[in-house]
């Protein structure tokens, strides 16, 4: 099983520099990528089949041809790397942040290449402070050999690269938020379109891309597309890093075919669940997905399988329910994340979730009312995409509605037995 | 024009406009927040939500936002369908969340955009349970009243306040439900057009403060339309009164004028009205007794007075054409003075012959299209407000239609924001300080008046060599003039702007040569020259001698009396002139305020300020402008021509005869004076009925009007009449829409917002139906115009001695807004100013005592250093101050006092 | 007044963006950095420094949460609140801390050592319970652990 996104982590920890990096044969990709058109990387990138891993799966290749071209087009052009992961239950970006960040420089040299980027910057959350040393560190190293800065690897093509530190925000992570925040702004959304590709940051053309989406990048141009296809399980190409948190024996992060079912994931590398406790249902890719319940577990964890199911493969990293923890006090703490890290930019996303949090928090103390059930239906209605001005709040949604449609009894008991069932037995 | 279908109706729209847009102008009823047709489109509110539907096949639909919506040909939309409609009624539940729903003792109540949409939507009960958020109001200074636990995070507040007015001191703080707008701490607004707020606000956060004092809801003031008096440009405006006085000002829409907007000038001016000065009756004196007196003894007095000798009179550029035309006939053309300062006349002179031989005046609609700018010596903000809110949106048009190439339609207001980041379009101020336009300037220019037009007429020169060539031109003026002849060159709509700051012809000269050489380039030019005041141009439309030359026939004694119309003559000329001139005869004042002048008259009779009169105005873009009464003034005031008339008829003179109403006397000016014969249609006479009835100045909901007066007597008052004006004063009359000319105010049914507008309009933010108010006086020439050779010698300071030039200030300078309180406690105190070089020269810092010399007086005053006021130059403030009355520029001397 | 060293860490910040503005949130970083938070004062120093209005930095500032707008304590812990650590226990952890350091959530110890804040999910689900002290992550929490870990911040 080749695991090319990870294959060269050290065990120790230790973040892998730039020699290490290149005696196992990094920065072999970009070079090779520097001798090619720009169009042929897209043209490969787009028959690779990579789909972005920050959560909504829109295919990359294809992303980066919307970027216009031409000597008359807007200069310069923007490179992102999208390092925010706030995602609750998510962490995956950061091993690959931590343990290989010349990939993540290796794959940003290559995709600026393919866009014609000059100028480029990874966005990594304030809380990652080990990454940003690190980053910071495989900068340097790669600027001194001059794999960045002017003229790289003798194309003529300049590239700088920066590191930004967040001021912490979820919606730091949703692209044009993100691009807010790069200018030194709120991280309120953009409207689209314009397309970040036509009109980005500073209003010039930007491709924003997950951690992981570039990480694949050298392996692509390296072995091209074919083998990145069938890196995978199912339709949907390459590997994918998965992950597991909640009361299983192992939880972890794991680099596997993309298409690895559920069940495989949470008995094989989870080792199970822990003593005592059952499963109940998981969110299969962070919190703003569906829960998915032990019905599913057969399901490919890849993008089109996890629709199908009813939720979203979303960052791949499941968020385990077991059947000593409260369902009600789960979409509570849920919610109250949303709520909290709303913008406060649309009116169904401040307001409901706002509402909805109050409305789980009175239910979990005993508080709650067969009214607010109806009401918790009308937020998710309220919030549905294409209701609010963009993804947070529809995000938000899924937990909230997948929970009111698999676990309603224990919102009812909660209601009527005027308290919460497993308060005190947690 | 492409067809869409709303709700199974047909409806051909504009594909540039969004949906929301097309469906308002269609007269549909789709509620929304964040729009703003002046602030375009941010979807954030998420209120003007309808079902699109992908073709008629497709039951389900998709809701999507009106307001964030480009149509498409043939697009299926629905407004009533009822998964979207829950949908709206859902997010009115939502922004009411918080709301504290204290509509009883909230100012906008009546008038308020979330009312009415709460209503629309048919939310009605609040179902939200839990502890509201709540916060601590600001003080926000004497115009505004704070209250955030109203905010429903629309957002309008900050995208009007910083991004469309360029305000530096509010911004939006915090986030989700807890989002806070308002200042780094309590404190007055910095931008002049914080008032807006109040109208852009769509509850009742930012509501009018002067308006609390003697607070009225909309239902039960009497309004009139009528014209800012506060400065030239003519911006349109709903007045408001009650009980006999005047509650407050509002926008009243003109789309060539002010559209949506006014400065604070001209929303809190208007208390003068109210103040304590007005003089309530006539009065005379007797030996060294003042007494009031009937006006039946009063006109006697006048015309006995009349009747003895030559008369000279005095009038006033802020009183009405009708005003000073009647008393020009009393006095005869010949013996008619210009109330203005002697420079100032010439200058206005002058003004008007540039506009009669071209370029001539644009409006503000026309400036706001502009694609490049140059300012030269006009300090705009400060003279003419609201068009400095019209320039900074001039210079965003280059970006628009670079938004326009890449496929960004116009109204995503923030997307066109993003793509242009900090960028926006060329704009060239020149002016001896700096003005609060500077920050959206390409490049400034800080120099002495002469040297600000010798830098115009280089620019002309380059544009075309016809133009009189620059001697001896410094090699940086030179470079800047190419930098901004080629930017002229290269627009296709340019604007360029001039004015009275200086009070210097030739920068005027110089600006009109700009636009000349660029009409002949075949640009389409705008081109406007700001001026002080209400009736500045009008007054010299009325062909009035220089107020010099009366000085000197009254020293010569050639005068019987003077009669000095609606001015204070301290303001036009040194005092020790002044007081010689007024003592050389007996005086006559009519006026509505005290002032030095109307104390120095025998003869005071009380004229009506702008609210309680009608006349006609004609603005710095030679524009006609009826105003109207919104009540009837108490006791014996009534307006100047009324006085004037009335006393020509005891002189038995025809005019006093025949001038039974004010089409009368209009009628009598466009006979008199041609340039002025438009005047008949700047609205509709007094016989104008729409199906018999009169237009009613009191909306329909108007309460209490039989027992208003309950206290006096149970029997319900006859309503006054209104010999002058279709108008009615009470809430009876024609039920259907007037001409624009005669919109008293904007209400429709299920619409009592100030954003029923968008009901009155032929399209949204276009002309009003039939057309907006005004007449044009001034039509392009046919003949293209010659050069002016009249290019100055460079300005050479002098040792021991400053130029000293006056400075505007928005709040201050203006003679009639300084006296409402709210407007002077915003007004600086008097200074004379000096570049930093100068002040270290001085050994002065700021702060410092220095005294001024000049040959007609001295004072005293406290250093303000301005670091760019060019060497040799130093600045004094117009219209207030102990040297108010001198005209500038002159050259004076300024010494530390010790 | 802004150091010399923390204009210089700015301006170097600045010298990286098309427009000087855009360094914000990096200027309200190294604010922060050398002296624990923004105070009111700083708000208006970056604000001159980077040419634009207080009310311009404060919107900014008072939109993230890692940007202090109050005085904190010598060392900022930060427990991480999301769904993975409230599974695995977070509530214990929090109410641990609350009464070891006597204050609520949000509030700084008397002895002005500790600040106490939530933060979001802190990306080591696996490792949860989370926190981190000063920037520091600290996982797989228990109370005991927790001892030892506030034994070493002084
Ligand atoms: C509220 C919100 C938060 C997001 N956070 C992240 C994030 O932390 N990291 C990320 O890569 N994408 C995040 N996304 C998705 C991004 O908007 C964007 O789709 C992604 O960065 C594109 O990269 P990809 O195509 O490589 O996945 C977020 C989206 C939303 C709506
Ligand atoms: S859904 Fe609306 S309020 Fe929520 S984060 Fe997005 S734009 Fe902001
Ligand atoms: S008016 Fe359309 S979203 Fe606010």
């Amino acid at each position: 099983m080749e695991t090319p996104l990870t294959a060269k982590i050290r065990p120790d920890g230790e973040m892998i520099d730039l020699a290490a990096y290149e005696r196992a044969g990094g920065y072999q990709a970009a070079r090779q990528a520097m001798q090619m058109a720009p169009a042929d990387i897209v043209e490969v990138v787009k028959k690779s089949g990579l789909r972005g891993r920050g959560g909504a799966g829109f295919p990359t290749g294809q992303k980066w041809s919307f970027v216009p071209s031409g000597p008359d087009s807007a200069r310069p052009k923007y490179l992102v790397a999208n390092g925010d992961e706030m995602e609750p239950g998510t962490f995956k970006d950061r091993v690959l942040l931590e343990g290989d960040p010349h990939e993540l420089v290796e794959g940003m040299i290559i995709s600026a290449r393919a866009i014609g980027a000059e100028r480029g910057y990874v966005f990594l959350r304030g809380e990652y402070t080990d990454a940003g040393e690190r980053i910071e560190r495989a900068l340097h190293e790669a600027k001194s050999e001059g794999y960045l800065g002017q003229n790289i690897f003798g194309s003529g093509a300049d590239f700088d690269l920066r590191l930004h530190m967040s001021g912490g925000r979820y919606m730091c992570g949703e692209e044009t938020g993100l691009l807010n925040a790069l200018e030194g702004k709120r991280a309120n959304p953009r409207a689209k379109p314009p397309f970040p590709q036509v009109s980005g940051l500073f209003g010039k053309p930007t491709i924003v891309q997950n951690i992981e989406t570039l990480c694949n990048i050298p392996h692509i141009v390296e072995k091209g597309p074919e083998w990145f296809q069938k890196l995978s399980l199912t339709g949907d190409a390459g590997t994918k890093l998965y992950g597991a948190s909640g009361k299983v024996k192992k939880p972890g992060c794991w680099e596997l075919p993309m298409g690895t079912t559920m069940r495989e994931l949470l008995e094989k590398h989870a080792g199970g669940m822990q003593d005592g406790v059952q499963f109940r249902g998981a969110l299969p890719g962070g919190a703003s997905t569906d829960f998915l319940t032990a019905d599913h577990l057969d399901v490919p964890m890849d993008f089109t399988a996890v629709a199908k199911a009813g939720s979203r493969l979303g960052t791949g990293t499941m968020i385990v329910l077991d059947d000593k923890t409260c369902p009600v006090g789960m979409v509570w703490n849920l919610e109250h994340f949303f709520a909290q890290e709303s913008c406060g930019w649309c009116t169904p996303c401040w307001s409901g979730l706002h509402w909805a949090e109050e409305i789980l928090a009175a239910i979990e103390a005993g508080r709650g009312s067969t009214e607010h059930l109806a009401r918790l239906d009308h937020i998710c209605k309220m919030i549905a995409p294409g209701n609010t001005f963009c993804a947070l709040a529809p995000g938000a949604a899924e937990p909230l509605q997948s929970a009111l449609k698999y676990f309603p009894e224990d919102f009812e008991r909660h209601i009527r037995e005027k308290r919460c069932p497993w308060r005190d037995g947690r | 024009m492409i067809r869409i279908f709303v709700d199974g109706k047909p409806y051909d729209i504009d594909p540039k406009k969004n949906l929301l847009d097309a469906c308002l102008g269609h007269g549909l009823d789709l509620p929304y927040f964040c729009w703003h047709p002046a602030l375009g489109s941010v979807g954030a509110c998420r209120q003007c939500a309808v079902k699109i539907f992908r073709d008629e096949k497709d039951t389900r639909g998709r809701i999507m936002m009106a307001c964030m919506t480009a149509p498409a040909p043939n697009m299926i939309v629905s407004i009533a369908d009822p998964e979207v409609r829950d949908f709206r009624a859902g997010i009115v539940e939502g922004l009411m969340m918080s709301h504290p729903h204290d509509c009883p003792v909230c100012d906008e109540g009546g008038q308020c955009h979330l009312q009415d949409m709460t209503v629309m939507t048919g939310h009605n009960y609040r179902r939200y349970d839990f502890p509201k958020r709540t916060f601590r109001n600001q003080d926000l200074g004497p115009l505004l009243n704070h209250e955030m636990n109203r905010c429903i995070q629309c957002y309008r507040c900050t995208r009007f306040y910083t991004e469309y007015a360029g305000g530096k001191d509010f911004s939006v703080s915090k986030l989700r439900n807890l989002v806070y707008f308002g200042r780094i701490e309590d404190g007055a607004f910095e931008s002049e057009f914080s008032g807006n707020l109040d109208e852009v606000c769509p509850t009742g956060v930012f509501t009018d403060k002067t308006a609390k004092q003697h607070y009225t809801r909309k239902w039960d003031l009497t309004f009139a339309p009528s014209v800012c008096p506060h400065c030239a440009l003519g911006c349109n405006i709903s007045p408001g009164e009650r009980y006999g006085t005047l509650r407050r000002v509002v926008n009243r829409y003109n789309g060539e004028i002010n559209g949506y907007f006014l400065c604070d000038r001209g929303r809190f001016g208007y208390e003068h009205v109210n103040s304590g000065r007005r003089i309530p009756a006539p009065r005379a004196r007797k030996d060294s007794q003042t007494a009031e007196i009937s006006k039946t003894e009063a006109l006697d007095r006048f015309s006995t007075l009349a009747a003895a000798g030559k008369l000279i009179g005095v009038g006033s550029p802020r009183a009405s054409l009708e005003s000073n035309f009647a008393l020009r006939a009393l006095v005869g053309p010949e013996n008619f003075y210009a109330g203005v300062s002697d420079a100032e006349h010439k200058l206005l002179g002058e003004m008007l012959a540039i506009l009669r031989e071209g370029p001539a005046p644009a409006s503000l609609r026309e400036i706001e299209l502009a694609d490049a700018a140059l300012v030269l010596g006009e300090d705009v903000t400060n003279v003419a407000p609201r068009l400095a809110l019209t320039l900074r949106q001039s210079v965003r048009q280059l970006l628009f239609d670079n938004a326009e190439k890449i496929g960004v339609p116009l109204w995503q207001d923030h997307a066109i924001r993003e793509l242009a980041q900090k960028d926006h379009g060329p704009l060239f101020i020149a002016s001896p300080y700096s003005t609060k336009l500077d920050d959206v300037a390409t490049e400034t220019r800080r120099a002495a008046p002469d040297d600000i037009a010798r830098l115009g007429f280089a620019v002309a020169h380059i544009l075309d060599p016809a133009a009189p060539d620059v001697p001896g031109l410094a090699d940086d003026v030179r470079a800047q003039a190419e930098r901004i002849a080629q930017t002229l060159k290269a627009s296709a709509r340019p604007a360029i702007v001039s004015g009275v700051s200086t009070l210097n012809v030739a920068v005027v000269r110089a600006a009109a040569d700009v636009a000349r050489a660029l009409a002949m380039a075949g640009k389409q030019v705008s081109f406007a020259l700001a001026m002080e005041e209400s009736n500045s141009l009008g007054l010299a439309m009325l062909d009035p001698k220089p107020l010099g030359q009366a000085f000197a026939a009254a020293s010569r004694g050639e005068a019987q009396a003077i009669v000095v119309l609606e001015n204070d003559l301290y303001r036009r000329a040194p005092a020790a002139a002044v007081d010689a001139f007024l003592g050389s005869a007996r005086v006559v004042v009519l006026d509505s305020l005290e002032s030095p002048t109307v104390q120095k008259a025998e003869l005071v009779l009380p004229s009506t300020p702008f609210s309680e009169a009608d006349g006609t105005l004609v603005s710095s873009e030679g524009r006609a402008q009826r105003f109207f009464r919104v009540y009837p003034p108490a006791g014996e005031i009534q307006d100047a021509w009324h006085w004037l008339r009335d006393v020509l008829g005891l002189l038995a003179r025809p005019e006093g005869l025949s001038w039974s109403k004010l089409d009368d006397v209009v009628e009598g000016i466009a006979r008199a004076v041609p340039a002025l014969a438009r005047i008949r249609d700047a609205a509709p006479g007094a016989g104008f009925r729409i199906a018999g009835a009169k237009i009613p100045r009191a909306p329909h909901r108007f309460s209490g009007r039989t027992s208003m007066l309950a206290q006096i007597a149970v029997s319900e008052p006859k309503p006054p009449e209104d010999p002058d004006s279709p108008l009615s004063f009470t809430m009876e009359g024609a039920p259907v829409e007037p001409p624009a000319s005669l919109l008293p105010f904007f209400w429709t049914g299920g619409w009592n917002s100030i954003q029923s507008v968008n009901k009155f309009q032929e399209e949204i933010a276009g002309p009003l139906r039939g057309g907006d108010a005004g007449v044009k006086l001034i039509e392009p020439a046919a003949a293209p115009p010659s050069y002016r050779n009249s290019v100055p010698a460079a300005f050479t300071p002098r040792q021991g001695e400053w130029l000293l030039v006056s400075r505007h200030h928005i709040f201050g300078s203006e003679e009639l807004s300084a006296q409402s309180p709210a407007i002077a406690q915003l007004s600086p105190q008097p200074y004379v100013a000096l570049g930093a070089e100068d002040a270290a020269a001085l050994g002065a810092a700021s702060g410092a005592s220095v005294e001024v010399k000049l040959e007609a007086a001295a004072a005293r005053l406290p250093l303000r250093i301005e670091p760019g006021l060019p060497r040799g130059v130093a600045a004094l403030p117009a219209g207030f101050g102990p040297l108010a009355g001198i005209p500038l520029p002159l050259w004076g001397r300024i010494e530390l006092t010790r | 007044m802004l150091t010399p060293e923390e204009q210089r860490e700015i301006e170097e910040e600045a010298a990286h963006y098309p427009v000087r503005r855009a360094a914000c949130i990096d200027a309200l970083r190294v604010v922060q950095k050398h002296r624990g938070w923004v105070s009111d004062e700083s708000v208006r120093d970056i604000a001159e420094f980077l040419h634009t209005s207080p009310e311009d930095i404060d919107s900014v500032a008072t939109f993230y949460n890692l940007i202090f707008r109050k005085p904190v304590g010598r060392h900022v812990i930060m427990i991480c609140d999301s769904v993975s650590c409230w599974v695995m226990g977070y509530d214990k952890m929090r109410d641990h801390l609350k009464s070891r350091l006597g204050v609520e959530m949000g509030q700084t110890t008397s002895d002005g050592r500790f600040t106490l804040l939530p933060v979001v999910c802190l990306g080591a689900c696996d490792r949860a319970p989370t926190m981190i002290v000063d920037g520091q992550l600290h996982a797989n929490l228990d109370p005991a652990k927790i001892d030892q870990i506030l034994e070493r911040y002084e």
